[in-house]
């Protein structure tokens, strides 16, 4: 085992690029249970440490974290797993510090999480702490080997604009990726490294965790989900929200809103899709009597395929739609759900 | 208790286009609005002194005309505010920003709570307000959508904070810093009077010799980031539009696609 110390990180501002190489995924754990964010992380990172050459590694925080090795099958080269009871249920504090002093140690040039509530304040925090520029919320990676810098390209501007960022002149070079949209490796890795546990003797936490609340436990997160089903202000009665439920039980899948959706008090904020909510990626997203405003179709709109039912031809929904459906969805609808009820049965 | 509340004046961004000759983003005519999630930061700051006193301080940092904004926190019922403007600071990324607003909240001297917006409409990143908690050394809570208890004589604050399938419940002790979700409460608009003491009320600016900063650390060359390129997102693959179909008719197309993606 090898012991981190747990002394103030030094901000340097002098860096040679060159002492610094691999990538890092964070791997992030809620209740022990490793994250699909992070098999997509890590995805992701082995096509970037292929043009780089260099290994990847993942960077486990935790106690009684499942299957850890998991990560390795996942395209880790070795995984460090700092290994302690205070590291059980994320906090920012102990967090930051312990894997802001494995990187001014061991000195990666990229490190990665996923940008979760957890990886987009955590790592946010860690940036400052190794003096690192840090790009939130990427949609897309990739490296310029001659530079050996991580072109990062993300939506801004609430999705009007993409830029491509980098960071030339400080490491590591870090950011935050959007759940969903990287794929995790098809085949598992042939790993050959291991994991290497790591102890750490005093971790403070100013911040005193009570307990942790779950939403309607009934329902899948969106965040999670790779499909959606959405509706809008057009179901017109908080009621009619059942055939939304409907349809996603069929198809197992979450239940989405807008805003207008929510504001209404038709169902509860968690499920707000867009800016004021949550970015969604899913494979399929099925919006039912959404207009697609901007502030919607951001949330939404890096979707990997997207059916629209709405009554009106000019809605901006159909801009970004794969398939829509001009009609009434109090009559497309409940066909729909026929038509899939009769299909699962034969 | 003192309160201060970080503002970004942003463009509205309902209405920011890229031009497709330049690849450069249009902000002739784009207005100008407070970030509209800072406005729940605001609103909590002027709950919490409502219900326990004390004075609420708005910062921003930007441009000379984000001063406007500051005028309509003012509006709301923010005491004091304070414009943190220089050339030195322009074309920060969020380490430089929070570095500065940092150095500023320094110079306002105590404080109890600090109070951010989850994320700017314009750059969307929600690291300022974790970048400001980290450059003073106090705790943070991030995506709080309710704040459930503030112990006086404790000097705690018990909240949520936001995860993807449910909330921490969280005490800190102050000092701290807490960035907002929409969840939270529901702004206040400008009252008459305060629109008359925003039009009136002093709004100083600090430059870059005000503040305990280096020209290293602030403004573009204090910023680790560079942006290389901005471009259009991609068209998404034309998709196809059924206007005339039957209920039925679309009921099939749809469950047809169901069925090819291997949902059913
Ligand atoms: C700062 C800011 C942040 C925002 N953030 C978000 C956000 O995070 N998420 C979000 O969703 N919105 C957000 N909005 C609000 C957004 O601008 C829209 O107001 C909202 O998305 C509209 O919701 P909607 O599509 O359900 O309702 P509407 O715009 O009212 O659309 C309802 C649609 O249903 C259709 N319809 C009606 N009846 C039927 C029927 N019988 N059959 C079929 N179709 C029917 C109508 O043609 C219409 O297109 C934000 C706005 C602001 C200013
Ligand atoms: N220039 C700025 N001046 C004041 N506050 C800011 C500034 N930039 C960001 N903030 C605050 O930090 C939050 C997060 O911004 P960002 O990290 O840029 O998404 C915002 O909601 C504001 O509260």
């Amino acid at each position: 085992m090898n012991a981190l110390s747990i002394e103030e990180v030094k901000r340097d501002t002098e860096i040679d690029p060159g002492e610094w190489r691999g990538i890092w995924v964070f791997a992030e754990q809620r209740r022990g249970e490793i994250q699909s964010s992070t098999y997509e992380l890590l995805g992701s990172a082995r096509g970037l440490a292929g043009k780089l050459d260099v290994p990847v590694t993942a960077i486990l925080l935790g106690n009684e974290v499942k299957e850890p090795g998991s990560l390795l099958s996942a395209g880790a080269d070795e995984v460090l797993y700092v290994k302690n009871a205070a590291l059980d249920h994320f906090g920012v504090e102990p967090y930051s510090k312990a894997i802001a002093n494995l990187i001014s140690e061991r000195k990666p040039e990229v490190v990665l999480g996923a940008a979760t509530f957890i990886g987009r304040s955590l790592l946010a925090r860690i940036a400052i702490k190794v003096h690192a520029g840090l790009t939130a919320d990427c949609t897309g990676l990739d490296v310029d080997t001659e530079k050996r810098l991580l072109l990062q390209t993300r939506p801004a501007f609430g999705g009007n604009i993409m830029a491509t960022i980098i960071c030339p002149e400080h490491r590591p070079q870090m950011a935050t990726v959007r759940p969903k949209v990287m794929k995790p490796l098809q085949e598992p890795y042939n790993s050959k490294g291991s994991i290497h546990e790591i102890s750490v003797d005093s971790l403070s936490n100013r911040v005193n965790f009570l307990e942790f609340v779950t939403d309607d436990t009934s329902r899948i997160n969106i965040a999670e989900a790779d499909v959606i089903v959405t509706g809008g202000r057009g179901l017109q009665d908080p009621k009619n929200f059942a055939i939304i439920e409907e349809l996603a039980g069929l198809l197992g899948s979450a239940v989405g809103a807008s805003r207008a959706a929510v504001d209404a008090g038709w169902i509860n904020y968690s499920h707000q899709v867009g800016q004021t909510g949550r970015t969604v990626s899913p494979k399929l997203y099925i919006a039912v009597g959404v207009s697609g405003a901007i502030q919607h179709l951001v949330g939404m709109q890096s979707s990997d395929y997207i059916i629209a039912v709405n009554k009106d031809p000019n809605a901006p929904i159909f801009k970004v739609a794969n398939i829509g459906i001009v009609g009434d969805l109090f009559e497309v609808v409940p066909k729909l759900i026929e038509e899939l009820k009769r299909r699962k049965e034969t | 208790m003192r309160f201060v509340v970080c503002i970004k004046q942003v463009p509205d961004t309902t209405e920011v286009r890229v031009d497709p000759e330049t690849n450069t983003l249009i902000r002739e005519g784009v207005p100008a609005i407070v970030n509209p999630f800072d406005l729940y930061a605001v609103e909590e700051a002027l709950i919490l002194k409502e219900k326990f006193g004390g004075e609420v301080t708005a910062i921003s940092m930007g441009p000379p005309q984000a001063e406007e904004a500051l005028r309509e926190v003012i509006s709301m019922g923010v005491d004091r505010a304070i414009l943190i403007s220089d050339k030195h600071f322009a074309g920060a990324d969020t380490w430089a920003t929070s570095h500065t607003l940092a150095a500023a909240i320094r110079k306002i001297g105590e404080f109890n709570i600090i109070l951010t917006g989850k994320q700017a409409a314009d750059g969307d990143t929600a690291q300022v307000g974790p970048g400001i908690a980290e450059f003073l050394d106090i705790p943070q809570a991030t995506f709080v959508r309710k704040v459930d208890e503030l112990d006086m004589e404790k000097r705690t604050i018990r909240l949520q904070s936001m995860w993807e399938e449910g909330a921490e419940i969280l005490e800190l002790p102050l000092p701290c810093l807490i960035t907002t979700v929409k969840e939270l409460n529901e702004p206040r608009l400008p009252s008459l009077r305060g629109k008359l003491t925003a039009k009136k009320a002093e709004i100083p600016v600090w430059g870059f010799d005000d503040l305990d900063v280096e020209e290293a650390q602030v403004g573009l060359a204090g910023s680790p980031t560079q942006v290389i390129k901005v471009f259009p997102p991609p068209p998404r693959t034309e998709g196809e539009l059924f206007a005339d179909v039957e209920p039925a008719e679309a009921a099939k197309i749809i469950a047809d696609k169901l069925t090819e993606k291997g949902l059913l």
